[in-house]
């Protein structure tokens, strides 16, 4: 079953037409990889598919929702995807524990002891069982980001969304970072990730996308795509990445 | 004649309550408007926004001397005798509206974006929103400075003293006169303001202090 329909998605900012037409399905466990240059469209294709952007044309269904205008609808559609950012962007008051609480109690109008319990389930799943009460000032770059991706788990998305979570952190943090997604990986969650990562796309991803000024210039199996890329601009830019 | 005597003394003691309940209604009045005054100002409607702002601007502009001989007198063109303290509460809570709205709409625009987006993100509601992840942070960052206007609301409460409420300063004026001590009851008088200044001053400053502390990640 499909988990992620986009058809023929075009989206601008003022003139800057920055999503000229991009289609693309995803299946459930199936792991998807995005990557390409700075300002190809990556993150603004990702917040679309869970409405924190609004696309001029196209159609979106997301674990079968179809993309709303309308704030409810749409909040019925975010309930079943998960979105992990860049920057954490953890809630700075709460602890690690609270952050991850705070949606399935005031969403999903989950009991405080359920909750409680389903945070440190998803603590654990990232590492950090021992971390409950914890602010996040308190904690370092990979271990903010495992909450975050733990508070988005804590509500049992059916899609995760990553965008470059690894890129705002220390080398030596990436590592427990892309872990954890390693592992819902190997648990069969559903996932899209925009990453800079070529070696971890090609390992865990089942299909990479390589997206050019707005489309989708080049895609396919990972171990196909990163050994033999067809196009031109492929190559140049898998070169560039590596160095 | 009477001289300054512990009488005295105690009359201006005793006007300290009227000082006080007139902050008191200037600070909460004020602070509800306030509330109300910044949330529209981060209102999705740009018309809102637009009027609220004008509405700040207008009130920030204007003397608060100018406000309170307005809400004093302008009552009595329609025929409505207007209590001295009633005129005083609605031009001080006016008056602290705007400036209390101003200091939370800058804490509210203080938040980042992607605070919003995450909560968006998680399917919460723009009211649990800001319920629960902008105003407990906002009101983290606007604490000392409300705790400073709360000062400057308390010093306000003098200029009440011309339209004849009697608060301290007004109290120090009747006693200066009846004395001829202006000085002993003003001294007075500033002792009081003090006393109930200073402590809060200094609660300002900590706060101001930790926030800081807290900003920098310590
Ligand atoms: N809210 C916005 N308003 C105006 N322009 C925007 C906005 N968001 C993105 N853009 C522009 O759209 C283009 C694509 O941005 P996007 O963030 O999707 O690129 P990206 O592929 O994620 O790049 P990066 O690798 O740098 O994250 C860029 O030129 C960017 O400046
Ligand atoms: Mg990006």
């Amino acid at each position: 079953m499909s988990v992620v329909v986009a058809k023929n998605i075009r989206k601008s900012f003022g003139a800057l037409e920055v999503l000229k037409g991009v289609s693309l399905t995803v299946e459930g466990g199936e792991v998807v990889a995005l990557i390409g240059r700075s300002g190809s469209g990556k993150s603004t294709f990702l917040r679309c598919l869970n409405g924190l952007e609004s696309v001029d044309s196209g159609e979106i269904e997301v674990a079968g929702h179809g993309m709303s205008r309308k704030p409810a609808e749409l909040r019925q559609l975010r309930r079943d995807v998960g979105i992990v950012f860049q920057s954490y962007n953890l809630f700075p008051h709460l602890t690690a524990g609270e952050n991850i609480m705070l949606a399935p109690v005031q969403v999903k109008c989950m009991g405080k002891d359920a909750a409680r319990a389903e945070a440190k389930r998803c603590l654990a799943l990232v590492g950090l069982g021992d971390r409950f009460e914890a602010y996040p000032d308190m904690l370092s770059g990979g271990q903010q980001q495992r909450v975050a991706i733990a508070r988005s788990l804590a509500m049992q998305p059916k899609v995760m969304l990553f965008d470059e979570v690894t890129s705002a952190l220390d080398p030596e943090l990436t590592g427990e970072v892309l872990a954890v997604i390693e592992n819902l990986a190997r648990d069969g969650m559903t996932m899209l990730l925009v990453t800079h990562e070529m070696g971890f796309a090609r390992r865990v991803a089942n299909r990479t996308i390589f997206m050019k000024d707005g489309v989708i210039h080049e895609e396919g199996p990972s171990a196909e795509f990163f050994s033999a890329p067809k196009t031109p601009e492929l190559q140049a830019f898998l070169r560039s990445e590596v160095g | 004649m009477r001289t300054f005597g512990s009488p005295e003394f105690l009359f201006i003691v005793y006007a300290l309550r009227w000082t006080l309940s007139l902050t008191v209604l200037a600070f909460v009045g004020g602070g509800i408007m306030g509330i109300v005054l910044a949330l529209l100002r981060i209102a999705r409607s740009r018309t809102l926004r637009t009027i609220t702002s004008f509405y700040m601007q207008v009130i920030q502009g204007l003397p608060l001397l100018v406000l309170l001989f307005l809400c004093y007198y302008a009552p009595s063109l329609f025929g409505i005798e207007i209590a001295a303290l009633t005129a005083a509460a609605i031009a001080l809570t006016i008056n602290s509206s705007a400036f209390l709205g101003a200091i939370w709409e800058s804490a509210l625009r203080a938040i980042p974006k992607a605070q919003w987006e995450s909560a968006d993100a998680l399917a919460l509601t723009p009211y649990k929103t800001l319920r629960f992840v902008i105003a407990p942070q906002a009101i983290r960052l606007a604490l000392p400075s409300t705790v400073g206007f709360l000062v400057q609301i308390i010093k306000q409460t003098s200029l009440a003293s011309i339209i004849g409420f009697i608060e301290i300063t007004r109290a120090g004026q009747l006693v200066s006169n009846a004395t001829f001590e202006p000085l002993k009851a003003f001294l007075s008088v500033a002792a009081l303001y003090f006393a109930v200044c200073f402590p809060l001053t200094q609660f300002s400053l900590w706060l101001e202090r930790r926030t800081a502390r807290r900003g920098a990640g310590t």
